[in-house]
């Protein structure tokens, strides 16, 4: 089943070219490594199927319910933990078991601490319970294991693996190829802006990390 | 759309309580400018009661301003405003949650300073409360939405600060002046009659086409 479909999707930024016609599909329980180069417009793909941005030309069919994480944590340092994903959960459209996911994310004892008193671990945990949480259909995760601690990135690749067997697609961008690899199904590869490959991960990428960028890194 | 516009509302009351910078700031802001315009201005002349409207709403309007431009400059420091867009909540609804919060920031601000300003300059406030409460509402909603839609499209500029009051002031300069016109009256005690029901019409008006035209706009100005 289709969850996201993109059809000649092309985003400028004045007259750059950020995003050139782009068109694939994610389906449901697919995983989706969005790889490419710095500037080669993963970010900017990832904020438009988020609904962040709106593309230039083409367009997008989605009705999932979409988790982003991003860059950010994605929560507010004044509020507690509990009052964090109280707030996301009252948004949501489907019932959320908050103090489950606070136990899930081992943040029961602290739930009540502002976040300004938190570690950076216990931020990333928090930024994760809230991402996945509501058992979101399509999941955007930017650079996600990017500065995790190894408790965080145990957690995430947990979390990864309940939303792909439970169904959830997952398109994550990332430089760390070995950790993505992993999970990854299917694979887009970017570069300066256009689609040089879409696809099921090659069977190469596992042993060879970089067979992807030497066999299609040289779009014209 | 409501239930998302009320816990976005909870949530910025809740946020700001815990840390009061930007009320705190405001407040402070707001009773300095009060206590130096009274070593300025006699407190027993005349002309300070014909004056005492103005005096209070460009005090509202510059201490609102600095609540105002918190609004939505939380939601950047850790990216939350591209959650709350990725959970499909309308922008609408994130509009309208801000605005109530900011409304109720901004009376905060006013019922704190009113006391201080009927001593100070030796003014009986109390002569209309009706009619002073229901231009406060009316006139302090003006603010709140005019200056929470255009705080969403500063929100991502360098020197924010300065825009936001560069470009709000003349927006709501019709809806000043009806306030500052209907304070003067309820400070002096007197209801309104005949040609000043336009000015309550003219605040109405007002908060009803901005109000509108704000909900109408932001899906644009969140989206890029």
């Amino acid at each position: 089943m289709t969850l996201l479909s993109a059809q000649k999707v092309g985003k400028f930024f004045g007259s750059f070219p950020a995003l050139r016609a782009l068109s694939f599909t994610v389906e449901r329980g697919q995983c989706v490594a969005l790889l490419g180069r710095n500037g080669a417009g993963k970010t900017t793909l990832l904020r438009i199927l988020g609904g962040l941005s709106r593309p230039t030309d083409g367009g997008l069919q989605s009705q999932a319910r979409i988790s982003i994480l991003g860059h950010g944590i994605g929560v507010y340092d004044e509020l507690s933990a509990r009052q964090n994903l109280d707030f996301f959960a009252a948004l949501s459209p489907v019932a959320i078991n908050t103090a489950a996911w606070l136990e899930k994310v081992n943040l029961t004892q602290v739930a009540d601490a502002p976040l300004r008193e938190y570690s950076r671990g216990m931020r990333q945990r928090l930024a994760l319970a809230r991402t996945f949480m509501g058992e979101p259909e399509l999941l955007l995760l930017d650079e996600p294991f990017t500065s995790l601690d190894d408790k965080a990135t145990a957690l995430l690749q947990t979390l990864l693996g309940e939303a792909l067997q439970r169904g959830a697609a997952v398109v994550l961008s990332t430089h760390q190829i070995p950790e993505a690899m992993t999970l990854a199904t299917h694979v887009l590869f970017l570069e300066r802006g256009k689609l040089a490959f879409a696809g099921p991960r090659p069977a190469e990428m596992l042993q060879d990390p970089g067979w992807l960028y030497r066999n299609y890194g040289a779009v014209a | 759309m409501l239930r998302q516009a009320w816990a976005v509302f909870q949530k910025d009351i809740r946020m700001e309580f815990r840390g009061k910078e930007a009320l705190n700031a405001a407040v402070a802001f707001a009773l300095v400018v009060l206590i130096l315009f009274s070593f300025a201005i006699d407190p027993t002349s005349e002309e300070l009661r014909e004056m005492s409207g103005g005096l209070l709403w460009i005090l509202f309007a510059f201490s609102g301003v600095l609540l105002l431009n918190r609004s939505f400059s939380r939601e950047q420091a850790n990216d939350t405003l591209d959650v709350l867009m990725s959970l499909r909540v309308r922008p609408s609804a994130l509009l309208l949650g801000k605005a109530w919060a900011n409304l109720i920031f901004i009376l905060l601000v006013e019922a704190i300073c009113l006391p201080v300003f009927g001593v100070l300059y030796n003014i009986d406030i109390t002569g209309q409360p009706g009619w002073l409460l229901l231009t406060l509402l009316l006139a302090t909603w003006a603010i709140a939405v005019v200056g929470t839609v255009f705080a969403a499209m500063t929100v991502n500029l360098r020197l924010r600060e300065l825009m936001l009051p560069v470009i709000v002031y003349p927006m709501i300069i019709p809806a000043l002046a009806g306030a500052i016109r209907l304070t003067n009256l309820a400070l002096t005690g007197a209801p309104p009659a005949g040609d000043d029901w336009i000015w309550v019409r003219l605040l109405i008006g007002f908060d009803i086409i901005f109000t509108a035209l704000a909900l109408g706009l932001i899906d644009f100005i969140l989206v890029d």
